[in-house]
């Protein structure tokens, strides 16, 4: 049963390990994956704990449905406390390393210590071995996992991995599986090179018993059919996510020169369709490439065209390798996209923190507060592809004064940069935006403002609201499973319906990530696929553990709060705008320059937006400083954390 | 005629979904190394193969087992194998060209593809029909067009290439 799969503690500095079942109740209360994470994160940690230091606890788990027959269980989460934020750091990615280790026994890790020497793990059907890692260190992403291979004699092993930029501890680098699978944001993969960790290897042939299995399978396929006809997978699946960029783009989401446009002009040349024109040759007509299971398989497969690394397989680019390196730095071109995706996926970085941080550093040199002495004689000007691609570089390796201080993230280099540089970093909680301009819409706004890491698209985005639904059919979705009458609004610019909208969304995407399945698996970016009336029973059928939707609700909002109680203890405050729920000033002051009719000339307004806030916390049981009410505390049955149930 | 199933590789996305519905049927267990069909994978090279029993027509297997567990089933064209009769010496894994005889080493038997009675569940869950299940009189004419797709392309190349001389 998936129910059996074990919890493992690993000290790393005294090499203890100990392995624990995970008590039905605790599943519960917690399910799996990000949630059993979080309760997990707030009891294995102290107040205060230096996130680089080896009383952080690093914890690595798949869902409750891992490898189970659903669909696409492929999720591996990640957490810790984040060396970029100093709050809550999570990670989430796809491939086959979640269930490799569930075959191998194992559903968590908690990993705290520090290693003396460089070393990995090897997990392998109910035993964990921690060996020499001394052969790999300094190795790329790619080549760590095939040397892992190697040297294990088994080519069947998945590796996650910290790349170069983990072991030069950059505030924000990725955990890492396959070719380009990444734990991305809050440092993660940092977390990793701090503890001398560099791989965890993972090979099982376990039996994980399915509770149901003919119904199990005869339920995957119709909740596959389901997912497979929702005309934004078809299209994913054949293009990948790139293909959101035109619609985007052209209606003036895209963040462009850091901030100060929302639309990047002339960019058709990093169009999916354009990318897989000059990479045909290379990759043939079909060049889809899936995660365990998943029949949306979006990850798109080229070979890089042209330049130094011509010739490379590569996977993506995502949407969001779009906009960190063609439009926030304005180099709209194809290949510096390619380019600079292939060197964050080696290095394991995140790209989204890396577009952002150079486009932040190109506006500062603009506006002269970064000189050509800080940069060591590069021309660090908006459009200017190769400076992209140098930086990538500088970072990972912290080459240059420059290069070093943006590896510490946005906040330490803002204060080490000085002048009034803070007031251009595009940040929520220390974690720099993702590439969209939410400034013509407030409920993605709100979004960005109350993510749990920091400032996210993939904690509680309402993205279907730039679909401008009916109402009656927001309201079938956002009545689920609990009734909601306030107002809902078709509208992308309205302020009203969006506080309950965004609190749905985190719980949806809480729901997802303990089950370990896929978002695009449920109400993200299309507005007919599962949610939480659908859950109950893939869960029944698989586990055997019988839970009504309401019950998933009351699990996402628990392993939430769990989350905001890591955060408040580590110092968020609600209008701080470095640790709090609150938006850079130019959301409120800048009006957009480009774009739709309804997209242009647009601000966020300050007194609706904290209004908003207002309504979310209420929503969510808080009070008005954003501290849980004690009821809320005792109604979702977190009163006494920590609690050390496991 | 009796259906055959035909891998197409180049559109396999490597999701690995075949092992686990294969397993799960079979087995009503979620454990790749009971599933008959294998997805081997090239990551570098972004190239996944699935591979699985060929249903050979003058198959090894049957030919090597010592004891006649294997035979021929003419309806469903398929090489079956009896429990009953086998003694687990794993001959046809030694033999079998393909790797696609297996050794299931929990229960301690050998295992292959039965083509699920008839309705394979690795073509019914692959949406790209990377794997799919089809007349063996069909099984090469969509390749053939896509050569001559690719031929045509070329020479179409070619006469540009001579026009620019």
């Amino acid at each position: 049963m998936p129910l059996k799969r074990k919890i493992a503690y690993i000290n790393l500095t005294t090499g203890e390990i100990e392995t624990k079942p995970i008590p039905i109740e605790v599943r519960k209360k917690f399910l799996g994956g990000r949630g059993l994470d979080a309760y997990l994160l707030y009891n294995h940690t102290k107040k205060g704990c230096d996130p680089y230091g080896p009383d952080n606890a690093l914890i690595v788990s798949g869902g409750i449905l891992t490898a189970t027959c659903a669909s696409a269980t492929a999720r591996t989460h990640i957490m810790a406390k984040s060396p970029l934020t100093g709050l809550l750091g999570s990670a989430n990615m796809g491939g086959f390393f979640a269930p490799e280790m569930a075959w191998a026994g194992f559903h968590h890790l908690v990993i705290t210590g520090k290693a003396e020497k460089p070393v990995y793990l090897y997990i392998h059907n109910g035993e964990i071995n921690i060996r020499d890692a001394r052969g790999i260190w300094g190795k790329s992403v790619t080549d760590a996992q095939w040397a892992i291979r190697d040297e294990l004699g088994d080519q069947e092993v998945k590796s996650m991995v910290c790349g170069p930029a983990g072991e030069n501890l950059v505030a924000w680098a990725n955990v890492m599986t396959g070719i380009k699978n990444s734990g991305g944001r809050t440092g993660m993969g940092c977390v990793m090179g701090s503890k001398n960790l560099k791989a965890i290897a993972a090979r099982g042939t376990m039996d994980i018993k399915i509770a149901h299995p003919v119904e199990a399978l005869e339920y995957n396929k119709g909740f596959i059919d389901h997912i497979t006809s929702a005309k934004v997978n078809q299209t994913q699946g054949t293009l990948g996510t790139p293909f959101i960029w035109g619609a985007t783009n052209s209606w003036g989401g895209i963040r462009c020169r850091n901030f100060q446009y929302n639309q990047c002009e002339y960019a058709d040349d990093m169009e999916p369709e354009r990318i897989d024109e000059i990479c045909e040759e290379t990759m043939g007509p079909y060049h889809m490439a899936g995660c365990f299971g998943c029949q949306v398989h979006c990850r798109a497969q080229h070979k890089i065209p042209s330049g130094p690394y011509a010739g490379r397989y590569e996977e993506g680019p995502e949407y969001t390798s779009q906009g960190a390196f063609g439009g926030e730095t304005d180099t709209p071109r194809a290949l510096t996209v390619l380019v600079g995706n292939h060197l964050v996926d080696q290095y394991g970085m995140d790209n989204l923190e890396t577009g952002s941080m150079i486009a932040w550093a190109m506006e500062l040199y603009e506006l002269g507060i970064l000189t050509k002495k800080d940069t060591d004689g590069l021309e660090l000007t908006f459009g200017n592809d190769d400076a992209v691609i140098e930086m990538i570089d500088r970072i990972c390796f912290r080459k240059g004064w420059l290069g070093d201080t943006l590896a510490k993230g946005g906040i330490q280099a803002s204060e080490i940069i000085g002048k009034n540089s803070f007031d251009y970093l595009i940040q929520v909680k220390g974690m720099n935006n993702l590439h969209s301009d939410e400034r013509a819409t407030p409920g993605l706004a709100l979004n960005i403002a109350l993510a749990s890491r920091g400032s996210d698209h993939l904690r509680s985005r309402p993205a279907i609201d730039l679909y401008h639904l009916p109402e009656p059919v927001l309201r079938k979705i956002y009545s689920t499973p609990i009734p909601y009458d306030g107002p809902l609004s078709s509208e992308h610019t309205e302020y009203i319906g969006k506080p309950w909208q965004v609190f749905w969304q985190e719980n949806c995407y809480m729901a997802v990530d303990c089950l370990g399945i896929c978002k695009y698996h449920t109400v993200f970016l299309g507005a007919t696929l599962p949610n939480f009336e659908h859950w109950p029973k893939v869960l029944y059928l698989n586990t055997g553990l019988e839970m009504t939707p309401e019950e998933i609700w009351e699990v996402a909002r628990r392993c939430n709060m769990m989350e905001r109680l890591f955060n408040l203890r580590e110092g968020l405050t609600r209008n701080d705008l470095k640790k709090g729920d609150m938006l850079n000033h130019r959301y409120f002051d800048e009006p957009t320059r480009r774009g739709a009719p309804d997209v242009v000339g647009r601000v966020i307004e300050k007194d609706k937006f904290i209004k908003m806030i207002d309504e979310f916390y209420e929503y969510k049981g808080l009070d008005k400083e954003g501290l849980p009410k004690a009821e809320t505390l005792k109604e979702l049955g977190i009163e006494n954390e920590p609690s050390h149930l496991v | 005629m009796s259906k055959a199933l035909y891998i197409n590789y180049e559109k396999c996305t490597g999701c690995r979904l075949c092992e686990l519905v294969c397993a799960v049927k079979h087995d009503g267990i979620s454990n790749p190394t009971r599933s008959r069909i294998r997805v081997m994978k090239w990551e570098m090279e972004g190239l996944y193969i699935p591979m699985s029993c060929q249903q050979c027509q003058d198959a090894p297997c049957m030919n090597a087992c010592p004891v006649k567990a294997l035979s021929r089933d003419e309806e469903l064209g398929r090489v079956v194998h009896d429990y009953d009769i086998c003694i687990g010496c794993r001959t046809c894994v030694s033999v079998c060209p393909f790797g696609a005889m297996s050794f299931n080493a929990i229960d301690r038997k050998v295992i292959k593809c039965d083509l699920c009675e008839g309705d394979p569940q690795c073509v019914r869950f692959c949406d790209r029909k990377a794997v799919d299940f089809m007349s063996p009189d069909d099984v090469s004419i969509d390749k053939k067009r896509e050569a001559a797709g690719r031929l045509s392309k070329a020479g179409k190349q070619a006469s540009a290439l001579v026009a620019e001389l």
